[in-house]
């Protein structure tokens, strides 16, 4: 199946092409950090995490995005969501391979990656993100593989599908619940110290996700001859506008919680990151953004007439994601580190090379995705014609 | 795509698979295989931890077992077979390793060099007679 | 018994994934069959103790005692000070360092940073000012090793949280997850700020996470920490478990703090005020 990739339009190869520069770029940078040390990146002392495990946390959101596809086709026979199961499915391989390479340019000694496998704890949380992430990327990969075989052999799956598809829904939920629970049991960090956090975090993924999903579907309407379906595209809108509002809803929760027990070191965490605290307000700006963004994102999608409307849904859905990527992955980490457990302020803000590599793993993602939804696009096109 | 052509991209494959066999035969060093030298101490004392073919076959063992024993069970005495007793250290007192096998050029390197080793021992750990 | 079984997951482990198995297990096989068998065993000197604990008498606390105390664990522990002019013949081209990701085992805090959340509004004058040094608690519970994700952090049987350098794949869990800011993280290679290099410590190589080991070196050789050397008194390193402990009866006479107890982490380090 993968002699499809290779065929393509001039636009179609240039697009890889531009990719892979950008790879190569980031390559270039990352080898530099590779000698040299995580010390070509903004991160201190006191915030730890950076860039590369904040976008870790959005994709991991927008993998987990894709069951909102695979629970009404797989599990109340929806059947509108027949043709785009898989580019969720896709989405979320994709998606995953990003995490994972961002985990792994966030290591001090990636050579020493497998020592995660060769002294098994699993009293850290790390060592089951490593489960869920590895054990639902290998499921997409299986289950989209062998549906989209199937379809192009013009036969049903092997019996033995159907299970794993089932199989992923809980694997969706638990990455990123327990990407939640990296942060969220860690007694010295009042922003992350919250039951809320796996709800929350899963609610914007379900907005990001098929809100990406459905920015992806005009794309393809656009670039080749498969087309979505209008309406499969009007329920994922449904469910990003439920999901952004829940999100919007357990964010305000957490506000009272902490604004009205008053409590410093919950309190503060938010004070940084909407109003500055003791003169630094670096995130102040992005943040009020961020909400502005979902807010105006989720108003658009209640009111039937703008979200049926055929060129605003796409710019709606960009503005959730881009104010969800703000919120989940600046906004958690920034807000999670700053002020430090010594109430010592110290800013962060990504280095350029620290970007490049960053945007490098996105590349990789996309190049990813490219493949699997021109196989996917192809396959869907022949069948049909 | 031809048959020749397939046959000669098998043929650089291979040849460039086996690129180090040829060319350490046709561009390598022909020198003899280094033997480690015993200076210092470690020439009059004639017992090391374990006998001599031991040592070089699973030094790396031992080592990696003796950093397990020293960081992590707080065991830093290492009482030998043959009766001796050394602290399990590489570079740190009289009854270490460099403590005895003072050379550490001559001791360590020049296997590894010629085996294309690099272990990572030496950044973290130091050699006292490189402080100056 | 412990030790075979351990000696015997590492070797299955090993063989399990196929890197090194035969040297490993010759290395087992030789080990098992001889008549005799070496024995691994502490220093005759070393100091024990069932649950090592300090206390900082803040009393006796100056700035200069601060600094020395700092000073002296800092340059026995090989730590860089990035504050260090690098010496341009030996590392050329050393790029400039970031502050910010500075490497600290033992410093100097004002109270209120030490204390965050006993900030009164009416503290007594002389806290305001005071040196109050800070370092890693040992904690008995410590979220640190929980968060490790390959045990480089772990707790020793006698209370001292230790890292394990060889193992450690820097990925700063255990310092998001340490409630005190007592862990660093190598950015980069220490050695360019070393400005003399203790033969009797190793240093650090980039990508590893470091913190103060209630210098474990010592204790194995009899002697006591450095910081309690250099502290001319105010601090004392000892025995929490045992009732006739100096430590204990400096706890029984004296109204002690910990930092941050709500977070039930049991630190090990006591401050008297």
């Amino acid at each position: 199946m993968l002699d499809i990739a290779i065929k393509g339009s001039k636009n179609y190869w240039l697009w890889i092409l531009l990719l892979l520069a950008v790879i190569g770029a980031g390559t270039i940078a990352y080898i530099d950090q590779f000698m040299n040390g995580l010390m070509i990146t903004g991160m201190s002392r006191d915030v730890t995490w950076g860039f590369y495990i904040a976008n870790f946390t959005f994709l991991v959101g927008v993998a987990a995005g894709g069951v909102m596809v695979v629970i009404p086709y797989y599990l109340h026979d929806y059947e509108r969501f027949h043709r785009i199961t898989i580019l969720g499915e896709f989405l979320a391989v994709a998606s995953l391979i990003m995490c994972l390479l961002f985990i792994i340019v966030d290591l001090g000694q990636p050579t020493r990656m497998l020592n995660v496998l060769l002294y098994p704890t699993p009293h850290s949380m790390l060592f089951y993100d490593m489960i869920v992430l590895n054990g639902y990327l290998f499921l997409n990969i299986v289950v989209g593989w062998k549906v989209l075989e199937a379809e192009r052999s013009q036969v049903e799956p092997d019996w033995w599908v159907k299970p794993l598809v089932y199989l992923s829904i809980p694997f969706a939920i638990s990455i990123h619940t327990v990407t939640a629970f990296l942060y969220c049991g860690l007694p010295g960090r009042g922003f992350w110290l919250t039951a809320i956090l796996a709800p929350r975090f899963l609610a914007s993924a379900f907005a990001a996700g098929p809100a990406f999903l459905i920015i992806l579907c005009y794309i393809i309407r656009k670039f080749t001859k498969f087309d979505p379906g209008w309406e499969a595209i009007q329920t994922l809108s449904k469910i990003v506008c439920y999901a952004i509002i829940a999100n919007i809803f357990f964010f305000l929760c957490e506000v009272f919680v902490a604004v009205y027990s008053g409590i410093p070191s919950h309190l503060s965490h938010l004070k940084y990151l909407f109003f500055g605290y003791h003169g630094h307000n670096m995130m102040v700006p992005w943040m009020w953004t961020a909400f502005i963004l979902m807010g105006l994102g989720a108003i658009f999608l209640v009111i039937p007439n703008l979200r049926n409307n055929h060129t605003l849904l796409p710019i709606t859905c960009a503005m959730i994601f881009i104010g969800a990527w703000i919120d989940k992955a600046l906004g958690m980490i920034a807000g999670g580190f700053i002020p430090s457990p010594l109430h010592h302020v110290t800013e962060y803000a990504p280095t350029g090379k620290e970007i490049l590599i960053a945007l490098a793993v996105w590349a990789t993602g996309f190049l990813v995705l490219t493949i699997l939804y021109k196989l996917a696009t192809t396959v869907k096109e022949e069948v049909r014609g | 795509m031809s048959k020749n052509m397939i046959i000669s991209g098998l043929v650089i494959f291979v040849i460039a698979v086996l690129s180090p066999f040829w060319a350490q035969a046709v561009f390598g060093d022909k020198h003899v295989v280094p033997k480690p030298e015993l200076v210092g101490k470690a020439a009059t004392a004639k017992k090391c931890v374990l006998d001599k073919y031991d040592m070089r076959a699973n030094h790396m063992s031992l080592l990696d077992e003796w950093r397990d024993s020293v960081v992590r069970d707080a065991d830093r005495r290492y009482d030998a077979v043959n009766g001796h007793s050394f602290g399990m250290s590489l570079s740190t007192g009289e009854d270490s390793c460099l403590g005895c096998h003072e050379d550490k050029a001559k001791f360590c390197d020049s296997c590894h060099v010629y085996t294309s080793v690099n272990p990572y021992c030496w950044e973290c750990h130091t050699n006292p007679k490189e402080i100056e | 018994m412990k030790k075979s079984r351990r000696s015997f997951l590492k070797v299955a482990s090993i063989a399990a994934i196929g890197l090194g198995a035969a040297p490993a297990m010759n290395f087992a096989a030789s080990n098992s069959h001889g008549a005799a068998k070496a024995v691994k065993d502490k220093n005759e000197e070393a100091l024990t103790a069932h649950r090592w604990g300090m206390v900082i008498d803040t009393n006796k606390l100056t700035d200069e005692i601060a600094e020395a105390m700092t000073e002296a664990c800092h340059s026995a522990h090989n730590v860089p000070d990035f504050n260090h002019e690098v010496d341009e013949e030996k590392y050329p081209n050393t790029r400039p360092v970031n502050m910010k990701q500075e490497i600290k085992w033992i410093w100097p805090e004002k109270f209120h940073y030490a204390f965050p959340y006993k900030e009164d509004e009416f503290l007594a004058e002389k806290f305001h000012h005071l040196p109050i040094p800070v370092l890693c608690n040992h904690c008995k519970e410590a979220p640190c090793t929980q968060a490790c994700p390959t045990q480089a952090t772990f707790k020793r049987k006698d209370g001292i949280v230790l890292m394990d350098y060889h193992r450690c794949i820097g990925c700063r869990f255990c310092m998001a997850a340490c409630p005190f800011g007592a862990r660093s993280f190598n950015y980069r290679d220490p050695r360019p700020f070393i400005a003399e290099t203790d033969p009797d410590f190793p240093t650090r190589s980039k990508g590893v996470v470091e913190k103060c080991n209630l210098c474990a070196e010592r204790l194995a050789k009899g002697e006591r920490p450095h910081c309690e050397e250099a502290s001319e008194g105010a601090i004392v390193v000892g025995d929490l478990e045992d009732p006739e402990s100096d430590i204990r009866h400096l706890l029984a006479e004296h109204y002690t703090i910990r930092r941050k107890q709500s977070y039930g982490t049991e630190p090990s380090v006591y401050y008297i005020v």
